[in-house]
């Protein structure tokens, strides 16, 4: 046990930077990932499939190149990263920040995905109903829609999770391995394995790996589970 | 309440043409399926939106598409009740029941929880959730959801058609409570006889997206012609009635009405109640002279107002019983045998068995035999 836990500094910060940046990539895709499903499941205009297509991307290209793209668009030079840099003050090339960007965009497809099927599958009698006892669509999207598809919520944002917990490609294309700053915990791993003796340290980590995963999974069991009970549908 | 309707509405191969004005406390849109009640429901509601028309509710309009004018739904302040209850299944009953009185200004709510929870029965089910209710206790919780909006309005959409005979029968009692203690006018919508004979102040019959035809209940229910096919042998006279006496000895009611007494039956009501019965026309027999030595118990005096075809070899005969009008449907032979014709004193012979739950109402215990 004190083998698995007696990790160096470097190493601690590249598991909490790893739960940093996937907490971050979660919440911050959450509203666009609701506002894409609500329009890829009920919005009727011109070019619906081409934006499906654009939300599945980082699905289907390689890593490598959302990552490269993801360089091309927010680095320093960017027409993206260079507006926000000027304009707010956010940079995200070479920061952790990049990494929880990378993160976000890779994890979208999988969360919108979740979140556009529970969106199908609300009833949508249901929220007419609602409509007849006075509740204009926007009341009714946080009253009824919302909550009945709070288990796909989760779902999508679990997936989000794990799967920014798991990039590598995208953000060391992206952002660099920098230790402290993106070298999140499979890059960490990774740098191991290119190091000799390294075989040891790149176990522990993936031991920590696969615990944060297995934690993560097992509290959306136990929420959905949760939220499933409480609206005790049939 | 006056509800004003004149739309014009097409969905796919259907086209919609409506127009009738109703100032009754339950309007009935009567007709079969397909006919076009739906949707002119939901052209009321604000669900769809008319092609062309106007839909107004005392005077206030909802839809004009001449004028641009479209009330959204959220803003009618008209309640609905669906055939399938759609109630919240993440809120508990009591929650269901709450959610409307959100949307309405404070100095607009008139309906009273207390009030409506009792008049619908519901009390003992205020923790539990939608999906632990039976299909009539979601029907009464639906109902009850509309009526604590407030309404100025209430639509009703076949709210019994999902249900069994015996939560129709469950269900029924609170309608007719909702439609005599409450001031809401109710739009109920129906394809069944029974139910629009039992509950209706005024039908409107529509049939293949078109008015057929409009009025008070007992004058509509007495045009068999206007009935669908598998609903003719439910048509007849409505009559309203008073509960004069109960026969404990023969397991009997006595109603009074203003052809005379009228035996059904024993119906669990206390004397004085009113019910409304309905006397099918096929159940009606005709006499030249006072039967004698015949089992059936009603005997009615009246004078023959119209001879009409009916569907097939048959005939419609109108007969006034001092001024409540019982239908008759006989044979072409019969009439012919009998020389019936227009002013002519006959009797009416109806047979107490012939009554039963769907035309004297709720109440009734086992059906008594003999």
């Amino acid at each position: 046990m004190n083998w698995l836990l007696d990790l160096t500094p470097d190493e601690w910060n590249a598991v909490w930077l790893s739960i940093k940046v996937a907490t971050v990539a979660m919440i911050a895709s959450l509203p666009p990932g609701i506002l894409l499903a609500l329009l890829l499941a009920r919005g009727r205009f011109w070019g619906k499939t081409l934006l499906n297509g654009l939300v599945h991307l980082p699905l289907i290209l390689p890593p490598v190149v959302t990552g490269y793209l993801l360089l091309l668009t927010f680095g320093r030079r960017g027409p993206a990263g260079s507006f926000l840099a000027e304009h707010f003050g956010i940079v995200f090339s070479f920061r952790w920040t990049g990494a929880a960007l990378a993160c976000g965009v890779m994890g979208f497809p999988l969360m919108v995905r979740a979140i556009r099927l529970s969106i199908e599958a609300v009833d949508r009698r249901i929220e007419a109903a609602a409509g007849t006892l006075g509740a204009n669509p926007l009341w009714v999207f946080a009253t009824i829609t919302l909550p009945l598809i709070l288990p796909g919520l989760i779902a999508g944002a679990i997936l989000s999770f794990a799967k920014a917990m798991g990039e590598f490609g995208a953000t060391i294309t992206f952002v660099s391995n920098i230790p402290n700053e993106t070298q999140t915990l499979p890059s960490a791993i990774y740098t191991f394995t290119q190091v000799p003796g390294g075989d040891e340290g790149a176990l522990r980590l993936t031991l920590i790996s696969i615990a944060i995963s297995m934690v993560a999974l097992i509290a959306s069991e136990v929420l959905a589970r949760r939220v499933g009970r409480r609206m005790d549908i049939e | 309440m006056t509800l004003s309707v004149d739309i014009r509405h097409s969905l796919g191969d259907f086209a919609l043409e409506a127009r009738f004005e109703s100032a009754g406390r339950l309007t009935a849109l009567f007709g079969p399926s397909g006919s076009g009640k739906s949707t002119l429901i939901n052209l009321i509601a604000g669900l769809i939106r008319p092609d062309k028309g106007r839909i107004a509710v005392n005077g206030r309009v909802l839809v004009d598409t001449e004028a641009r004018v479209f009330v959204p739904m959220h803003k009618r302040r008209i309640g609905m009740v669906f055939q399938d209850a759609r109630l919240f299944p993440h809120m508990s009953v009591a929650g269901n029941l709450r959610y409307g009185r959100w949307f309405t200004p404070s100095s607009e709510r008139y309906a009273k929880m207390n009030a409506v929870v009792d008049l619908l029965g519901i009390d003992h089910l205020l923790d539990r959730r939608p999906a632990r209710l039976s299909g009539g206790e979601k029907q009464r919780v639906a109902i009850g959801r509309a009526l604590l909006a407030s309404p100025k309005l209430l639509l009703m959409d076949e709210p019994l058609a999902s249900l069994d005979e015996a939560r129709k029968a469950e269900i029924l009692p609170y309608i007719e409570r909702l439609r005599d203690e409450t001031k809401i006018p109710v739009v109920y919508v129906s394809h069944s006889v029974a139910e629009v004979a039992r509950l209706a102040s005024d039908v409107v019959v529509l049939s293949q997206g078109k008015v057929a035809a409009s009025g008070p209940t007992e004058a509509i229910m007495q045009r068999l012609d206007l009935l669908p096919a598998e609903e003719r042998g439910e048509g007849g006279a409505v009559l309203d009635t008073k509960v004069l006496r109960h026969d404990e000895a023969f397991g009997m009611t006595v109603l009074a009405s203003p052809a005379g007494e009228i035996r059904v039956p024993k119906l669990a009501m206390a004397a004085g109640a009113p019910v409304r019965i309905r006397i099918r026309a096929r159940d009606v027999m005709i006499a030249t002279g006072r039967p004698e030595g015949l089992s059936a118990l009603n005997i009615l005096a009246g004078t023959i107002t119209a001879v009409r075809p009916g569907i097939g070899p048959t005939v419609e005969i109108a007969i006034d019983c001092n001024g409540a009008i019982v239908l008759a449907r006989i044979t072409e032979q019969s009439k012919h045998t009998l020389r019936l014709a227009r002013g002519q004193q006959v009797f009416a012979v109806i047979k107490t068995v012939s009554f039963d739950s769907a035309t004297t109402g709720a109440g009734l215990p086992v059906e008594a035999d003999g």
